[in-house]
């Protein structure tokens, strides 16, 4: 079998508090395709921006890897260096946040932000680094992008500024795009623009994405597969079809019903929208041997408190799994 | 006058919010920006009416006009039948419990240095109710009404999670027994899951005390969920205004629809839908000679561009239903593709 574009497998991170050492990421394991879009989906907290904050190399300080591997392309990026991994970030790997203003510099125009990229890792001089900016100015539909590239951050509209970071994100075509919760800061208009941009460019490009988000409904139109996270553990991963039509763990099943829908149906509304009470545990809880959502769950057990729950495939689905010890069966 | 009778909490007529700029027009007038301009909308007691829109409609800016928190330039206000619009600066400091306001962000919008319980009381103390054995009946009631314990009562804001917090901010909110409670995206700001126990709060509370929710939102489902009523908001002007169901059913308005088909839901992952145009953004320092939505809308025609589609009912809907588009007509015979 080939290697997968991205594999990790039973990924640890720690960080030092004063309180001594606290469990962040436990056993996260999953793998990615070329050109397969992936979503982590879970409350904050969870641990899905810092796996993707690892993958990238750019814990923060007082955290570390503490167990596992990342395999990119057959290479462990664990074990990699510093001046490897910045030759991978921006260039192979590359990642767009929540809010676009903070992430872009605020003296420098776009299209020397974008031109950047290009000179770092693709050694383009100058002009070519500026024209290939505008094409990409293009490339993400900013109207006018010969005129535009001179612009400054605070000239365009939240929309326009996300662009322009997917423009730096893709500049040198990687094959992991990672997007942390993208449209959060933006208008649902023009959330859906942005996403059928970077679906567009994605195939164009082949480019595999990871979705980070909390919205059911946006992973349903972004990824085909998803990674429900709850306290930095992963509790259910399979096809984002079979997962939203029977959702076997009792946390994704409220992340689903928890939202209400639009419906034309009137009689499909309810009253009351189901609840998952409670909220995350605190990070000092994460390391526990025991199902973490158990406060919360309105099905466990006494085994649930006092043991953890093993991955588990899902029965008729292929790499469907859940770690759950009383998991739903059947449809919704 | 329709919804100034004692059943509405809150009408609004005709109300524009104005902002000066600097310099001056043509005429020679100063120039300024109609942020809201000539809105209608009447609240019956003890339900919700939803304001949505995108970032800079001016849905809070109505709100907050109608609170008397943002002066308005035109326009009556008539809280519980009262003229509440022409209340002078005495009389409207002690009206302002009238009105309270849930607000979006519940780690700015509480003082930090307050306790939970002396946070619930501040607006008791200044609307005058100075009976502490009173106040203190009424802070016992409002903890336990929104799910906190008394023991809480005595904690600082950031010794509470962020759903808790909003409990508090809710609690505050109803500490003077408002006639009508603005709601300022209450659950933009909280995680998925403590969103839904918020939304069963404020409408379980709805029903125990009668409350009255103006209740603005970007988020669709949530408007669906809480309100009776929609308004839908583009730069300042109201696009459309329906009762739920029918407004749920068959959106009428163009711009409304677009909001609709946006939402990414998980029941059809990708659904062919007619783009927005990619057009300007009509400037409101000038005066609008046409439909605001004209320059983004698919099916504009030259009209559009021409003349300011009014505010009417929206013919064959079932119950109250306006609508502000010049293709009224086409759109419900079903001239115009509804997808």
């Amino acid at each position: 079998m080939a290697t997968p574009l991205l594999e990790v497998r039973d990924l640890g991170v720690r960080f030092t508090t004063r309180d001594g050492q606290v469990t962040v990421l436990d056993d996260v394991s999953f793998t990615l395709e070329r050109g397969e879009r992936i979503s982590f989906v879970g409350e904050s907290g969870c641990g899905k921006s810092m796996t993707a904050l690892a993958l990238m190399g750019l814990l923060p300080a007082m955290g570390r890897v503490s167990g596992g591997m990342i395999g990119f392309k057959g290479e462990d990026l664990v074990t990699a260096s510093e001046s490897r991994m910045r030759q991978i970030r921006g260039n192979e790997i590359s990642m767009i946040f929540q809010e676009p203003m903070t992430s872009l510099n605020p003296v420098f125009t776009i299209g020397r932000q974008i031109a950047e990229v290009l000179q770092l890792h693709r050694g383009l001089d100058r002009r070519t680094a500026r024209a290939r900016a505008i094409d990409l100015l293009e490339a993400v539909r900013i109207p006018n992008a010969a005129a535009r590239v001179d612009d400054y951050p605070h000239q365009l509209s939240g929309g326009q500024r996300q662009r322009v970071m997917i423009a730096i994100a893709l500049a040198c075509e990687p094959e992991i795009l990672i997007a942390d919760e993208p449209t959060t800061a933006l208008d649902v208009t023009v959330q859906a623009e942005i996403f059928a941009l970077l679906r567009d460019l994605g195939a164009k490009l082949e480019t595999a994405m990871i979705l980070i988000t909390h919205d059911m409904g946006a992973v349903a139109q972004m990824a085909e597969r998803m990674l429900v996270m709850y306290a930095g553990r992963r509790v259910e991963e399979g096809r984002v079809a079979d997962i939203i039509r029977a959702p076997a763990h009792p946390y994704t099943r409220g992340l689903i019903s928890c939202v209400p829908h639009i419906s034309a149906d009137a009689a499909k509304r309810l009253d009351r929208l189901p609840e998952i009470a409670g909220i995350v545990p605190p990070i000092t809880s994460f390391g526990r041997d025991a199902c973490l959502f158990a406060p919360r769950c309105g099905r466990a057990s006494e085994v649930c408190h006092g043991e953890r729950p093993a991955p588990a495939g899902v029965a008729g689905h292929k790499a469907h799994s859940v770690a759950c010890w009383h998991p739903h069966e059947g449809g919704a | 006058m329709a919804g100034q009778g004692p059943d509405h909490a809150l009408a609004v007529e005709n109300l524009s919010v104005a902002y000066p700029l600097k310099g001056r027009d043509k005429s020679g007038a100063r120039r300024r920006l109609l942020a809201v301009d000539d809105v209608s909308f009447a609240i019956r007691r003890g339900t919700t009416l939803g304001i949505v829109g995108e970032s800079g409609s001016g849905k809070t800016t109505a709100a907050m006009a109608a609170a008397r928190l943002v002066p308005h330039s035109g326009g009556t206000i008539h809280l519980d039948g009262e003229d509440f619009g022409a209340l002078d600066a005495a009389a409207l400091r002690r009206a302002r419990q009238r009105v309270q306001i849930i607000f979006q962000d519940p780690y700015s919008s509480l003082n930090p240095r307050l306790r939970a319980a002396e946070i619930v009381r501040e607006p008791m103390l200044h609307a005058g109710r100075t009976n502490r054995a009173e106040q203190d009946r009424v802070i016992d009631e409002l903890f336990e009404a929104v799910g906190l314990r008394p023991e809480q009562k005595s904690l600082f804001p950031h010794q509470f999670s962020g759903g808790q917090r909003q409990r508090i901010g809710i609690a505050r909110a109803l500490s003077t027994r408002p006639s009508l409670i603005i709601c300022d995206e209450p659950v933009s700001a909280l995680d998925v899951a403590v969103q839904a126990q918020i939304l069963n709060l404020l409408k379980s509370l709805q029903r125990q005390f009668d409350l009255t929710y103006l209740f603005i939102s970007h988020d669709l489902g949530v408007v669906q969920h809480m309100c009776d009523e929609v308004a839908v908001m583009y730069m300042g002007k109201f696009m459309e205004q329906a009762e739920r169901d029918s407004f749920f059913a068959a959106p009428r308005h163009p711009y409304s629809r677009a909001l609709l088909d946006a939402v990414p839901t998980i029941e059809a992952a990708d659904r062919p839908r007619p783009p927005l145009v990619d057009g300007a953004i009509p400037d409101l320092s000038e005066p609008q000679t046409g439909c605001r939505f004209a320059s983004r809308c698919p099916h504009a025609m030259p009209r559009c561009e021409n003349e300011v589609p009014l505010l009417a009912d929206a013919t064959g809907a079932a119950g109250h239903h306006r609508l502000a588009c010049h293709l009224a007509d086409e759109i419900g015979s079903g001239a115009v593709a509804n997808n």
